[in-house]
């Protein structure tokens, strides 16, 4: 490896105002590795004295090339690569991923296997928030709640595994459904799940929500307004905090959403501590989404039985051959999609998922973008954190909830 | 039992210099924040509460390299990243180890393409590799003692 | 009744500027357009037809077809009406350019950056057009179907030193 490459500000100074190149403002490097910008992010801040007054973030430190790599693999195997994206928000991914498919090759998915994705898909979003919950509060030196919050983590985990037996890059919805029936102890675990939570979401409000230095803190910091915030394309917590009720599970139902009945949590001035009784208030609406979907669990099949696109189980290939010839085809090609292209929103913890999918009629997907909230987000970080000081930008970066996998792909 | 027995009269020990120096070493390890991507998440898993790596004398993690001794690489290095991955590791003062943490990091895993780097090991030596996407907090505490062995069994001469 | 301001809506984009549907894009209901238009479409989708929210912008590269190389693909969705549409510009592949909709959307800064980066579609009038996900020296757009995919070669017994040759290792001093 070469000596690394030093950037000079004659290629920056169009971002920099007069007084950086004068000497009168401090540029600062918020460099890739840091404690608290989640991720490698780098930030370039330009600061007078304590107060920002430009910062110009620099992404591209976890570009992976997803969407390149997923042209070269077929479709099923492409979904591995879908979890690895939002890594806090893997069955949301692979259930936005399946629902294109299943939009482009019509097929149809059985209720069961809809309940299931629905129940999995509010477990990830309570289990993101908790991330963002202990690190955001970490960050702001209150560092107790981060071991609360990875110990509730720990038994959504557990239920992770026991369906498909890992704990994080699950891949457990295929096209057409599910990856496997659910095993018995799911309901049971769901429950003491759904039974414990709300006592210990009371538990982390009573440290905080009134908490004078928490609202020191984060009150009448990083304020956007509704309007600014819809030019910038900002969706999920951090528009709901400006007041838009915007919820794509509300607006444009999938997987059944439309049966089940919650509230989407709006909050008034826009700041960060909005976002963060947006997210607390979200995490109980996600709680009664999982008790409707877990009373109203429909018995049935678990995956669709178009063969052209599902592999037939294991015992029906020693009666028939037509299952032999589908498993052969689809275990060697793959399937084809039909020539077409879609473009599917999906609510993730962080906002707007949108997956753009177009196939020419092969077996490999022929263009995948993934349109995802941090990428967008991150671009508003100079609106929000002008004028403020440093120790808040670091209070901005937590209630954005950025990834940088979801970002940088 | 135990050292008040060893001591006798006179409080003295005599052990050699090698498993002083590698016993200290080994249990007052302090890794360096250096959490990629999935596999960092893990690795926070691995410091919380249900598997606690302060046990093994990982107690903090240090977000300066002047002031720790252990790199866990967690996550894929793309190739931008990787002059700093390098400067960090220079900026680490001897003794100095690495542990490359799941795939990414030790092979590039799933992703095999002009955007990452193959395997950690293209900039910086490695001493242990874990294994898995990502791997579970178990593994990765299997990495961290058996890195603790290789390091109780180095000897005077390699450490110059 | 937002289904009725989507008919709207396409029906006077066809009128005024000539536009005609794709066939290969259903969902959202997608139109074909120019690329000298598309900055008087967006304008006009944002201020006439209540479209506020641009939520996509990427392209798609048809090569080895060289007219039109590229297709961009702009997604729009209406707050008010709850509708969603999205917008095709087809574009030739010897140094393809448009104009920027920064002007209109301030979000699509980031999106077309990303473009330029990975396909090189330039976009005249941004005021920051400079790579952003891949490192300031590369060279080459990897999302281009000419661009190879850069994977490591198995290595077996038999070809394993002609390609650690080629590899780029540290452990490969020059002598």
């Amino acid at each position: 490896m070469d000596e690394p490459l030093e950037v000079n500000y004659k290629e920056l100074q169009h971002l920099v105002s007069e007084r950086a190149l004068k000497g009168e403002t401090v540029l600062l490097n918020m460099g890739p590795q840091h404690p608290s910008t989640h991720g490698v992010l780098r930030l370039l801040l330009e600061l007078d004295g304590e107060v920002i007054i430009n910062c110009v973030p620099d992404i591209g430190f976890l570009h992976t090339g997803i969407e390149k790599n997923m042209e070269a693999k077929r479709w099923e195997l492409a979904e591995v690569m879908t979890d690895r994206t939002d890594y806090l928000n893997n069955t949301g991914n692979n259930l936005a991923y399946c629902l294109a498919i299943e939009k482009l090759t019509e097929l149809d998915v059985p209720p069961k296997a809809q309940a299931v994705r629905v129940m999995l898909v509010e477990l990830e979003r309570i289990s993101n928030h908790l991330v963002w919950l202990g690190t955001h509060a970490l960050d702001l030196a209150a560092m107790s709640l981060f071991l609360y919050c990875f110990r509730e983590r720990e038994s959504i985990l557990d239920i992770k595994e026991l369906c498909s037996g890992q704990r994080m890059m699950t891949t457990y919805f295929r096209p057409g459904g599910l990856w496997r029936d659910l095993p018995d102890e799911f309901e049971i675990a769901v429950r003491r799940f759904i039974r414990m939570m709300p006592d210990r979401i009371k538990e982390y409000e009573a440290l905080l929500t009134k908490n004078p230095i928490w609202m020191d803190r984060t009150r009448n910091i990083g304020k956007i307004s509704a309007e600014n915030a819809i030019n910038m394309s900002l969706t999920g917590p951090v528009l709901r905090g400006s007041g838009v009720a915007y919820d794509v599970r509300k607006m444009q139902p999938y997987s059944g959403y439309e049966q089940y009945d919650f509230m989407i949590p709006t909050g008034t001035h826009g700041d960060v501590y909005d976002r963060y009784l947006v997210r607390m208030e979200e995490m109980r609406q996600s709680l009664r989404i999982i008790q409707q979907a877990l009373d109203k669990l429909p018995y049935g099949p678990w995956r669709s039985n178009n063969r052209k696109y599902v592999p037939p189980p294991r015992a029906e290939l020693g009666t028939s051959m037509e299952a032999v010839i589908h498993h052969f085809k689809l275990w060697t090609e793959g399937f084809n999609v039909p020539k077409g292209a879609v473009y599917l929103p999906v609510e993730s913890p962080k906002g707007e998922l949108g997956y753009y999918v177009e196939s020419n009629g092969g077996n490999q997907p022929y263009r995948v973008h993934m349109r995802t909230p941090s990428f967008v987000h991150l671009q508003a970080l100079p609106l929000l954190c002008k004028g403020h000081l440093v120790a808040d930008l670091v209070g901005i970066i937590g209630s954005v909830d950025i990834v940088l996998g979801d970002c940088d792909r | 039992m135990g050292i008040e027995q060893k001591t006798g009269n006179m409080g003295v020990v005599t052990v050699g210099l090698e498993q002083v120096v590698n016993w200290a070493r080994t249990n007052a390890m302090w890794p360096m924040l250096f959490g990629l991507a999935c596999c960092a998440i893990e690795m926070m898993s691995a410091q919380a509460a249900h598997n606690d790596m302060s046990r093994f004398g990982m107690e903090l993690m240090r977000a300066s390299p002047r002031q720790s001794d252990l790199m866990i690489v967690a996550g894929r290095v793309s190739r931008k990243m990787a002059p700093v991955l390098r400067r960090l590791y220079d900026q680490l003062p001897d003794p100095k180890w690495v542990i490359s943490m799941g795939d990414c990091a030790s092979c590039s895993g799933v992703f095999n393409n002009y955007a990452l780097l193959q395997g950690v090991d293209e900039v910086v030596p490695v001493d242990v590799y874990v294994a898995g996407c990502p791997p579970r907090p178990e593994a990765l505490i299997h990495g961290i003692i058996t890195l603790q062995d290789k390091v109780r069994h180095e000897k005077l001469n390699t450490w110059i | 009744m937002s289904e009725e301001h989507l008919k709207t809506t396409l029906k006077a984009l066809k009128d005024r500027y000539g536009l005609r549907e794709s066939e290969l894009m259903n969902y959202p209901p997608t139109l074909i357009c120019e690329p000298d238009k598309i900055v008087q479409v967006s304008q006009a989708l944002r201020d006439e037809f209540e479209f506020n929210f641009l939520c996509e912008l990427t392209a798609v590269d048809y090569w080895p077809e060289e007219e039109p190389r590229f297709n961009l693909v702009y997604g729009y969705y209406s707050h008010a009406q709850n509708v969603r549409m999205a917008i095709r510009v087809p574009l030739n592949g010897d140094d393809p350019s448009i104009h920027t909709i920064e002007g209109v959307y301030k979000g699509a800064n980031w999106h077309e950056r990303e473009v330029w980066d990975m396909f090189g579609i330039k976009f005249e009038g941004h005021s920051d057009l400079r790579r952003i996900l891949m490192p300031y020296d590369w060279e080459g757009h990897p999302l281009r179907k000419d661009y190879p995919l850069g994977y490591e070669e198995p290595q077996f017994t038999f070809n394993f030193d002609e390609i650690d040759k080629r590899k780029h290792h540290g452990r490969y001093e020059e002598a």
